[in-house]
């Protein structure tokens, strides 16, 4: 490459590079997963011939969506430089709040349901105001928030029903509409399309609309990527990082409300190690754990991996015990292809 | 060479009268007076820990001040966030913290000044526009980047500086501050990032230089203040002192005269020592 600046004038893209279509695509943080998902769906296709019916695919559709949605945002969470480790059982106490609420009270489930929201919201501030605020990594604060949920959640079940499930709320005010909006389904050529599934996809579409075209996305990279050189720049670091917190807890509930509708009652026990499965679709995705990396589309498919592995192994008819140690398989191959793309297409520059 | 004391039409872009700064009983600046005209370069030089950093933290509204005065184009000033010293026109290009190693070039040049087609929460950024512009204006300053699409960690610290820089300029800011922006270059990047300083100050911006190169400083400055312990010890036009005098005071001065005498009367005497004692009292 000549090195010759043509002085004034803007000459043209003389040693201005276009990179082959090969180096563009190493670069961008999915490939790694749409390979790896690509061979698990061929992988289950020829061993499990029950995996191979519409209906199976839309089943593993639901199975992704029930994880992908909460994903979304704790993807978002991670590339802006933070961890949420409440995020699988604030889904419950979500969940939980209304039911208790509602039962408690004798009042209509959408009142329930709001304020279960807001709820749900103010724990995702706190959440976020207490690591802006003490400087104290987000892995703690969250853990701590972790086991006062896990705990609040079993306490109080067990003070207001006396057992630890959510009592029966398919009898209540309020039930018929909010089971239609959350826990809906349609048939389309026969196959049954949990409305989960297209929520999950529109929030996938928002969150890389967010990100590749947004100030937002471009606040939301910089503070995962650099918090000091963003808040230097004038960036609201604060404002961006609690957001995101808030939008962790805002899909807790959204998933919550779901699967509260979609089953009636709720084992306040539940949720417990779903944290970890959204950071697992999250890094499969190519989200880096250190920030400032990942796209929304990578995390989907690492929701998606996750749906087709948990009932791959029930379609093929092998022992489901076996589904965690996949999944941890599945998490070291994807840091390692990660770890890899990324010396390729930083390798590019030399081009 | 003396461009200093042109008489100004308003007044001065940044005026600090008597500043001090404390961080709980710990008193980091003390009695600073710095004045900052449009088109001049004005050099804050110091050792580590001299209180280099709580000065252009102060101005670049990262750190309030606890003491004194900050008068802005005449109104005075107190500010508590970066947002606030950047509606001023005051824009600061850090050595470290200057940009966002994995994002975009054009993502990096337009942090936290991005361009939107609307007002609606999530809109749309202006993305054509913004990376036509961040070419244009990069491409002004002599830098050529392969692909603007790549992160800005795979450019050479030097052209780093000089987007950084690139992007001040751009958006407006009368007042430019530099942290050290030279400090871990090599000569011939440094080169290129003092022809920027002078480019800017050339295009009217009053520039605040912070270096602990005394070199460096001599080629582009127009007045110098040297700190030492958060206190000004040094505070001289450019036609008021000479390099080796910078070079002598940022060196130690006179506590390395002290600290030779000292070790003279312990009977450790040897050639080095003798060079040092001997070039302290010619200078003087």
């Amino acid at each position: 490459m000549s090195q010759g600046y043509a002085s004034s004038a803007p000459a043209e893209d003389s040693n201005r590079v276009k990179l082959g279509w090969s180096n563009r695509l190493l670069a961008r943080p999915e490939v790694g997963a749409a390979v790896a998902a690509a061979a698990i769906f061929v992988f289950f296709l020829v061993v499990a011939p029950a995996f191979r019916s519409p209906d199976a695919f839309f089943t593993i559709l639901y199975q992704a969506s029930t994880i992908g949605i909460v994903a979304v945002a704790v993807g978002l969470l991670m590339i802006g430089g933070e961890f949420d480790l409440s995020a699988g059982v604030i889904v419950t106490s979500a969940g939980l709040f209304n039911a208790l609420f509602c039962y408690y009270l004798g009042i209509n489930l959408i009142v329930g349901a709001v304020l279960s929201l807001v709820f749900s919201l103010a724990i995702g501030f706190i959440n976020g105001y207490l690591v802006m605020r003490t400087g104290i990594p987000s892995f703690l604060i969250t853990l701590g928030s972790f086991f006062i949920l896990q705990g609040v959640n079993l306490g109080v079940t067990k003070l207001v029903t006396g057992a630890v499930a959510s009592p029966n709320i398919s009898q209540m005010d309020g039930y018929g509409a909010l089971k239609a909006i959350f826990a809906g389904s349609f048939d389309v050529a026969g196959v049954t399309v949990w409305n989960s599934v297209i929520y999950w996809l529109a929030f996938v579409g928002l969150a890389a609309w967010i990100l590749q075209r947004t100030r937002l996305g471009n606040w939301i990279y910089a503070v995962g990527g650099n918090a000091a050189s963003a808040r230097a720049v004038g960036v609201p670091v604060v404002r961006v990082k609690i957001g995101l917190f808030m939008a962790v807890s805002f899909l807790g509930w959204f998933v919550g409300m779901h699967t509260l509708f979609r089953f009636n009652t709720l084992q306040a026990g539940n949720g417990v190690g779903n944290e970890f499965l959204y950071i697992i679709a999250a890094v499969v995705g190519g989200t880096l754990l250190t920030g400032g990396f990942g796209n929304a589309l990578g995390v989907a498919i690492g929701a998606f991996i996750f749906g087709m592995t948990s009932l791959g192994i029930v379609y093929a008819g092998w022992d489901p015990n076996w589904f965690r140690a996949f999944l941890g398989v599945m998490l070291v191959l994807a840091v390692l292809v990660n770890l890899y793309v990324k010396k390729l297409s930083t390798a590019r520059k030399v081009g | 060479m003396t461009m200093s004391d042109t008489p100004q039409s308003g007044a001065p872009l940044i005026q600090m009268t008597d500043v001090g700064k404390s961080y709980g009983a710990i008193r980091a600046l003390k009695g600073i007076n710095l004045r900052v005209n449009a088109g001049e370069v004005a050099c804050v030089l110091g050792d580590n820990g001299a209180g280099k950093s709580t000065l252009i933290k102060i101005m670049a509204g990262l750190h309030a001040h606890t003491e004194g005065t900050l008068v802005v184009e005449g109104v005075e000033k107190h500010y508590e966030s970066p947002r606030q010293a950047l509606e001023d026109g005051i824009a600061t290009v850090y050595q470290d913290l200057a940009v966002v190693g994995l994002m975009e070039v054009w993502r990096n040049f337009f942090l936290g000044s991005e361009l939107v087609r609307s007002k609606i929460p999530l809109a749309s950024m202006s993305i054509r526009d913004m990376k036509a512009i961040a070419d244009a204006e990069l491409r002004k300053m002599g830098i050529v980047v392969k692909d603007l699409d790549q992160p800005i960690s795979e450019l050479s610290g030097g052209q780093r500086q000089c987007v950084a820089i690139a992007r001040a300029v751009y958006f407006g800011a009368k007042v430019l501050i530099l942290d050290e922006p030279t400090a871990a270059l090599g000569v011939k990047q440094s080169g290129v990032v003092l022809k920027y300083v002078a480019a800017a100050r050339d295009a009217g911006l009053g520039v605040v230089f912070i270096t602990h190169n005394p070199h460096h400083a001599y080629m582009v400055g127009d007045h110098f203040v040297i700190l030492k312990l958060g206190q000004a010890v040094l505070d001289k036009k450019r036609d008021e002192v000479t390099l080796d005098e910078l070079t002598r005071q940022m060196a130690g001065g006179d506590e390395l005269a002290e600290l030779s005498h000292e070790l003279q009367q312990l009977g450790g005497r040897t050639e080095a020592i003798r060079t040092v004692v001997q070039d302290t009292r010619r200078r003087r």
